[in-house]
């Protein structure tokens, strides 16, 4: 389920925002969502808080399936260096995970997917080292 | 016990703490109902025990639920501490 090209390691960016559009550009490259989801996104964040830092250093924005989802699928963006993410300034970001459901349930398995990559401290660390795709999707696909 | 996980639209945190919760209560053996819901739903949700993350610990006190905050949503080890604490064991 998790394509290669959905993938992005070693990015630099300034702000949480470009992060956003950065990996929801990966989504909207792949088919999975329209244009407008990536700014629903954004709006998410600024509306209802950084509350999508799942873990340390570990976002998953996203939106609701009637901001332009067109399939369930991730894409994800491993900064170089975290990001602040929000506005208050609070928490850090450096793995953005954004998120596309189609509905309430069709995302569940990608969900346990990912708790299982974040669940453990010190194999999120490595994870977060990772240099290459290959080696993040590794995680994703054990 | 009725449990909510709280999160701002009920379908992206808040199941994947669902899901951390369950495994928390198998574990342990403590029965439990568990639902995912979305913060403007949550205070008719009339639960025992809030699991949600810090956003929103203050918007959701004042109700008879408890409320606690998690801050790796995935991390069992995590929520079963903070289960402990509220469950007096």
């Amino acid at each position: 389920m998790l394509e290669p090209e959905l993938l992005k390691v070693g990015i630099v960016v300034n702000t949480w925002q470009e992060a956003i559009q950065q990996g929801g550009e990966l989504l909207v490259k792949s088919g999975m969502v329209e244009q407008r989801y990536v700014e629903a996104m954004i709006d998410n964040v600024i509306k209802l808080g950084p509350y999508m830092v799942i873990a340390p250093k570990v976002a998953m924005p996203h939106a609701r399936p009637q901001d332009g989802v067109l399939k369930t699928g991730i894409s994800l963006l491993l900064l170089k260096e975290p990001v602040v993410f929000g506005e208050r300034g609070e928490q850090l970001a450096q793995l953005v995970i954004c998120l596309a459901a189609l509905d309430n349930s069709s995302h569940l398995d990608l969900l346990k997917q990912i708790a299982e990559v974040i669940r453990d401290e010190a194999s999120l660390a490595l994870m977060l080292q990772a240099t290459t795709t290959e080696e993040l999707l590794n995680y994703f696909s054990k | 016990m009725k449990i909510i996980t709280v999160c701002g639209m009920g379908l992206g945190t808040s199941l994947m703490l669902k899901m951390t919760v369950e495994r928390v209560l198998q574990a342990k053996g403590i029965k439990g109902e568990v639902e995912a819901i979305d913060i403007g739903s949550a205070a008719s949700a009339n639960a025992d025990l809030i699991v949600t993350n810090h956003e929103f610990v203050k918007e959701l006190q004042g109700t008879k639920a408890k409320v606690v905050a998690i801050k790796n949503i995935a991390s069992e080890k995590e929520v079963a501490e903070a289960l402990a604490e509220v469950l007096g064991e």
